[in-house]
């Protein structure tokens, strides 16, 4: 498919910054300055990516605990979400959410979500809403390959599927929950073909070509917007840190993650660009640094910023 | 505290029915209708309806079938299959696609058969929909109602399973608002306010009472929540009680004024946030307090209340707060035990008579 410069060189500029974020993130967490825990998403950006950038800002996406990458996918202000991953008032959820409850809903993000696969029914109440107004939108819930074991993965699909609703339910297959692999959790090889189950199309698709997996979620959406039902889209990924920031990681040698490294997607897809002729090195460079730059700046807004005033311990309880 | 009593306890001649004279809402000459609990209900949903595209309903058989209860009978002919929704038996999607839709400014009212099987959509309620307003920053809100059937009593008693009071679940959720009726003027007004509030607001049905008929204002009307309700004015002994509990409350009320004690009942109608102020100045007033309420006993509602009467009326408190609760026992089936695990009008008057009797002969 033919996708113009200025979104490829989009999509690069964004994995770049997904990476950085990750790296400034886990960094900070390793010394002591992130409060909670942060899962990073090394390795994953080209499933994020893909299917974020072939949304409008509109469409909606609901997350994983694992969702830095989503939101900044889907366009979020790294200086609001490195704030927030610090816990300050400047952050997108003023500091009380955190990594896990991160939230940019200004670029259409339900943000992330702490508890597995709950993001399922609520993308599933969003694409009946979007239908029932009459609306093209689109909902998209991402869970993991451990989610997809979660009752209501299950029971979300079942009900966008009787209802055709406009949604697409994207399955990060990166292998493992936490130290559990789901060839040991899952009876099947193939996760996509769960999709037969409820009778929708499944799609399964290269999690670390950025330009795949905007294909397929983009066929998808189309679906979608269409008004021809959901659509389940598994991206075949790993996680190249562990569950955590800075986890042990006893459950895997380091081998085996080293193997997978050598499916990086970004220098996969710079590879791709250069080759093509559709950038040249010193562009990409600039846009790496300039990626590198704004993360920079994002720590220190974020490290500048005030935490929150304990009068406002009760605000947002209720609205 | 005091156990409900095994044997009828008759010391009066005439025990007062539960007939809708019993707890008068509207005053004469006011044009109203008497309906039952149920067609309340129903009619708040038909207003909020017709008044709101962005009000519609899902649950299990709510549409032609009209509801396990009968409560949204009519409402699938007038409105359509799109906007009253009938849905798989996915109790913890239809509370997330609840919560999904009011996220993006629908105003669902959402339908578990009964509160026992809330279990299974209580991440959804507990963990995220009271949640996601505070976690964000409150960058969003969620404006869903969640009916679901609740309590025993009344002949439809369906044992462990379907027959328990489980508010104290929800009200323990900071971001949840939880509301239980006693009266169809009462669950008509509240219904129509948990509707139109923002937050997610569990709307606790006592099954008990759908066949209960009370007067309704024929002119469009909305209650407070968290706003308890004053049903019986008295000067002696304050009782404090929801739901089928407040009807109970109220024949022992009618009861004991033959023997000169002047009761007043405090109906709680929002469990949560709870309306402490009505409650510590009823307390305030009276100096002696019964707390009363279905749910089994341990760590259930009308513990709350008794503590907040302790916070609020210390100094004036004569006696003791006493409670008067449901057995702490899965619920039986048969008749001969089942009878006694919930409180009833004498167990009420025997706690009443325990706070009242702790004062000298003769004063106050």
């Amino acid at each position: 498919m033919a996708i113009d410069r200025v979104m490829l060189l989009e999509m690069y500029r964004r994995m770049n910054l997904i990476r950085y974020f990750e790296e400034a993130g886990a960094a900070l967490y390793k010394r002591g300055l992130v409060k909670g825990t942060l899962h990073t998403y090394v390795g994953m950006e080209a499933s994020g990516i893909g299917v974020c950038m072939a949304l409008r800002k509109d469409d909606l996406i609901a997350g994983t605990h694992r969702s830095h990458g989503h939101n900044i996918a889907k366009g979020a202000d790294v200086k609001r979400m490195m704030a927030e991953i610090l816990a300050r008032e400047t952050g997108y959820c003023k500091g009380r959410g955190g990594s896990m409850h991160i939230a940019a809903f200004e670029t259409g993000s339900l943000g992330a979500l702490g508890i597995v696969a709950s993001g399922v029914p609520l993308a599933v109440g969003a694409a009946l809403a979007f239908k029932m107004r009459g609306e093209d939108r689109v909902a998209v819930a991402f869970t993991g390959d451990a989610g997809s074991n979660n009752g209501a993965w299950h029971e979300g699909l079942n009900m966008a599927s009787i209802w055709d609703l406009p949604a697409v339910f994207v399955l990060e297959n990166n292998h493992f929950a936490i130290s559990s692999r789901i060839e040991q959790m899952t009876h099947i090889e193939d996760l996509s073909i769960r999709a037969q189950s409820y009778g929708i199309p499944g799609i399964r698709v290269d999690g670390f070509d950025v330009l795949a997996v905007y294909e397929a979620a983009t066929t998808a959406v189309a679906r979608a917007r269409a008004g021809e039902g959901p659509t389940l889209l598994v991206t075949e990924s790993y996680r190249f840190d562990g569950h955590y920031a800075g986890e042990p990681q006893v459950y895997r040698d380091r081998s085996e993650v080293e193997v997978w490294r050598q499916k990086d997607p970004i220098p996969r897809f710079r590879s791709y660009l250069e080759g093509q002729g559709i950038a040249t090195a010193a562009e990409l460079d600039a846009i790496v640094e300039e990626a590198k730059q704004e993360i920079d700046d994002a720590v220190e807004f974020a490290k500048a910023s005030p935490e929150p005033d304990p009068a406002t311990t009760m605000d947002n309880i209720y609205a | 505290m005091i156990a409900p009593e095994r044997d009828a306890i008759s010391l009066v001649a005439t025990t007062p029915t539960m007939s809708p004279d019993l707890i008068r809402q509207v005053p004469d000459g006011v044009p109203a209708k008497l309906l039952s609990y149920q067609e309340a209900i129903r009619e708040a949903l038909r207003e909020e309806m017709r008044r709101d595209p962005s009000v519609f309903l899902l649950g299990l058989d709510i549409g032609k079938h009209g509801g396990a209860f009968g409560v949204t009978r009519t409402l699938w002919e007038e409105f359509g299959p799109e906007r009253v929704r009938d849905t798989p038996v996915s109790e913890n999607t239809i509370a997330g696609a609840a919560t999904g839709a009011a996220l993006v400014g629908m105003r669902p009212v959402a339908e578990i058969m009964f509160v026992d099987f809330a279990g299974l959509a209580m991440d959804q309620i507990a963990t995220l929909a009271a949640k996601l307003r505070y976690m964000t920053g409150g960058q969003c809100k969620v404006p869903m109602v969640i009916r679901m059937a609740q309590g025993g009593g009344g002949g439809k008693s369906t044992a462990a399973q379907h027959s328990q009071s489980l508010e104290v679940w929800f009200a323990h959720i900071p971001g949840l608002k939880v509301v239980l009726p006693s009266t169809p003027y009462d669950a008509k007004g509240l219904m129509k306010a948990a509707i139109r509030d923002d937050n997610p607001v569990i709307f606790l049905e006592q099954k008990a009472l759908y066949a209960f008929k009370g007067l309704v204002p024929d002119e469009d009307y909305v209650l407070p929540l968290s706003r308890c309700d004053v049903k019986r004015r008295g000067t002696d002994v304050t009782v404090v009680a929801s739901g089928y509990m407040v009807w109970h409350a109220m024949v022992a009320a009618e009861t004991l004024a033959s023997e000169g004690i002047s009761v007043e009942v405090v109906d709680v109608r929002t469990v949560a946030p709870l309306d402490e102020e009505t409650i510590g100045a009823s307390a305030r007033k009276t100096g002696r307090v019964v707390v009363v309420a279905e749910a089994c006993r341990d760590y259930g509602p009308a513990n709350e209340w008794g503590m907040v009467v302790m916070e609020r009326a210390w100094d004036q408190l004569k006696a003791p707060v006493v409670r008067v609760t449901g057995l702490h026992t899965p619920i039986p089936l048969a008749n001969s035990i089942e009878a006694s695990v919930w409180p009833k009008s004498d167990s009420i008057i025997a706690a009443i008579r325990q706070v009242v009797g702790r004062l000298p002969r003769g004063g106050h």
